[in-house]
């Protein structure tokens, strides 16, 4: 009984993806068709060559993936020391500090929009990658708390040991904590990519020129330009889409600590 | 310097970059936001201090901003929908069956697609004449019913962003997957031999455990309805008629299609102090509780 109810409900929740493949294998003459298709008579591969070329697709990967890459390592080096210092240093204002950050995690990012596009524009940082990249380098308020929600579970005598060694706080975060930490540091690098990826505000904003946009916002002008050909726009997302199911299947158990770690959708 | 203040120094040296970022990115930015707000400021002029305005403008704006507002507000009845959904789900998949591992990997999936590449799947999707809403429209004008154009029509094109979003519902059903998961496994023991059965369980039992979890969901949810943009830029755009036009997509154009960096400012300055009361709620009810219980600060 459980298993017939898990199973319809997971075809229908598969339902729109198949649809995806299936329309992206279709040939321009099959796409509008008297009835609903499902697996075309002829599978046309070359909608995939032709996606990839009626936007810069390699452009946009190496674009994104510059970014991607360059979040993930500002976001580790500047998330593990504030994480480490209220997870597991004593000092006066790390309460005040640490209830401040809290209170910053449900800020929407629409409230801080203009000043901060203000502040890039007069930096002459529009139409580069700087502000996609440098906010990464200042901290994430989500994936400290993550990171510090991780330390916390260490054995405070492990690190009393090392103290009486002689070690620093720094010494003790980078040769003893992060070794240690690394399924939560598998997590937050994982969060940030995905985050990188999938952003579409952020390169909507800063960037104008089309051959430094994204993947996201390459798909977006995409559709605007070949709207009506959905084989090819189902083909572009698809590929654009393939990399992070590679990513979740690979790395599963890294999302879903996160997600339950902070409480906060991947 | 005494050892207390060294450790201070130190303190405050380690969370330096976050610090620098929250001095950059959001003390500042909010500040900014709300002098903006009482000022005529468009691209090419200095700000003018104009008072309250652009808050006046747009309480007085209903083809626009109180569009938005409704059209916010009448999406929001995500909120409780993904908490029934997201509960309902969470529980099939934490019942002990053979290929659970499998079920969760299907459901989850729909949340990994980027937000762009989820809204035209789902344009295609319903599309009325050639998506998978065709057979349903011809269903429906069979049975003597009116066909559904979706994203075309004003009055269904809400519930077309309604069934996208609970189609990616996968955080959310991971996260109260996990708080089921928390439900100490003696108390449905009690409750069973107390004589406890079905419905009776889980209103006594599993939904008073997970209720702090629910609560912060609904309200992360709140906020998360205002700032609801990427699938509305992509598919429609607010259209048709307005009926898609969101709150954040309105603040949106304020600020860089219309240029009105004033008139965006005191609607983001409105979006804060919306912000700061849910905020508060949570702290009332569950923040607190689930913070003392996890973190232990």
């Amino acid at each position: 009984m459980a298993h017939g109810v898990l199973i319809a409900l997971g075809g229908l929740f598969m339902l729109p993806i198949f649809w995806m493949v299936s329309t992206s294998l279709k040939a321009d003459e099959a796409l509008f068709s008297e009835h609903i298709v499902w697996i075309p008579t002829r599978l046309a591969w070359e909608n995939y060559a032709e996606a990839l070329n009626t936007f810069p697709f390699w452009l946009y990967l190496r674009n994104t993936l510059v970014i991607a890459l360059l979040s993930v390592v500002g976001t580790l080096l500047s998330c593990l020391p504030p994480a480490y210092a209220f997870a597991r240093m004593r000092w006066r204002g790390r309460n005040f500090w640490f209830w401040m950050m809290l209170s910053t995690l449900m800020l929407p990012p629409q409230v801080t929009l203009l000043p901060v596009f203000l502040l890039f524009r007069s930096l002459g940082w529009v139409d580069t990658f700087l502000p996609l990249v440098v906010p990464a380098f200042l901290g994430n308020a989500f994936l400290i708390f993550l990171l510090r929600q991780f330390f916390l579970s260490f054995p405070q005598e492990m690190l009393d040991s090392a103290y009486l060694d002689g070690c620093s706080d720094w010494a003790i975060l980078w040769r003893m904590v992060v070794p240690l930490a690394k399924p939560a540091i598998a997590t937050v690098a994982l969060f940030s990519f995905v985050w990188a990826w999938t952003d579409f505000m952020g390169p909507l904003i800063y960037l104008n020129d089309s051959s430094k946009f994204t993947l996201a916002v390459g798909l977006q002008y995409f559709l605007g330009r070949h709207g009506e050909q959905w084989n090819l726009l189902m083909a572009a997302g698809l590929v654009v889409t393939a990399p992070l199911v590679v990513l979740f299947l690979v790395a599963q158990r890294a999302f879903v600590r996160g997600i339950t770690l902070t409480g906060l959708k991947g | 310097m005494t050892r207390e203040q060294q450790r201070m120094l130190w303190g405050h040296l380690f969370i330096l970059p976050w610090l620098t970022g929250f001095m950059l990115f959001t003390l500042y930015p909010i500040l900014a936001t709300l002098y903006l707000s009482f000022t005529d400021f468009r691209v090419l002029n200095e700000p003018r201090w104009v008072g309250l305005e652009n808050y006046a403008s747009l309480l007085a704006d209903r083809d626009y901003f109180w569009r938005s507002v409704g059209n916010t507000l009448f999406i929001m009845i995500e909120v409780p929908l993904s908490v029934v959904v997201g509960i309902g789900l969470a529980m099939l998949l934490n019942l002990r069956l053979r290929g659970q591992a499998l079920y969760r990997t299907l459901f989850y999936l729909p949340s990994v697609v980027p937000a762009v590449a989820t809204a035209f799947l789902w344009m295609w999707v319903l599309n009325p004449q050639n998506g998978l809403a065709a057979p349903l429209n011809s269903g429906l004008v069979r049975l003597g019913l009116e066909p559904i154009n979706w994203f075309t029509d004003p009055s269904t094109a809400k519930w077309g962003f309604i069934l996208m979003d609970l189609w990616a519902i996968g955080g959310t059903m991971v996260i109260y997957l996990a708080a089921l998961q928390g439900v100490p496994s003696h108390l449905y023991d009690a409750a069973l031999i107390d004589g406890a059965r079905g419905w009776h369980l889980i209103r006594h039992v599993t939904l008073p455990h997970i209720a702090p979890v629910i609560q912060y969901m609904v309200i992360i949810g709140v906020i998360g309805t205002f700032q609801y943009f990427t699938q509305t830029f992509v598919a429609t755009r607010g259209g048709p008629e307005n009926s898609t036009m969101f709150y954040a997509l309105y603040l949106f154009q304020n600020a860089f299609e219309f240029f009105r960096f004033g008139h965006a400012c005191a609607m983001a300055w409105l979006l804060f102090l919306v912000t700061l009361l849910a905020t508060y709620l949570i702290w009332r009810v569950s923040l607190r509780k689930v913070f003392q219980e996890s973190v232990g600060v």
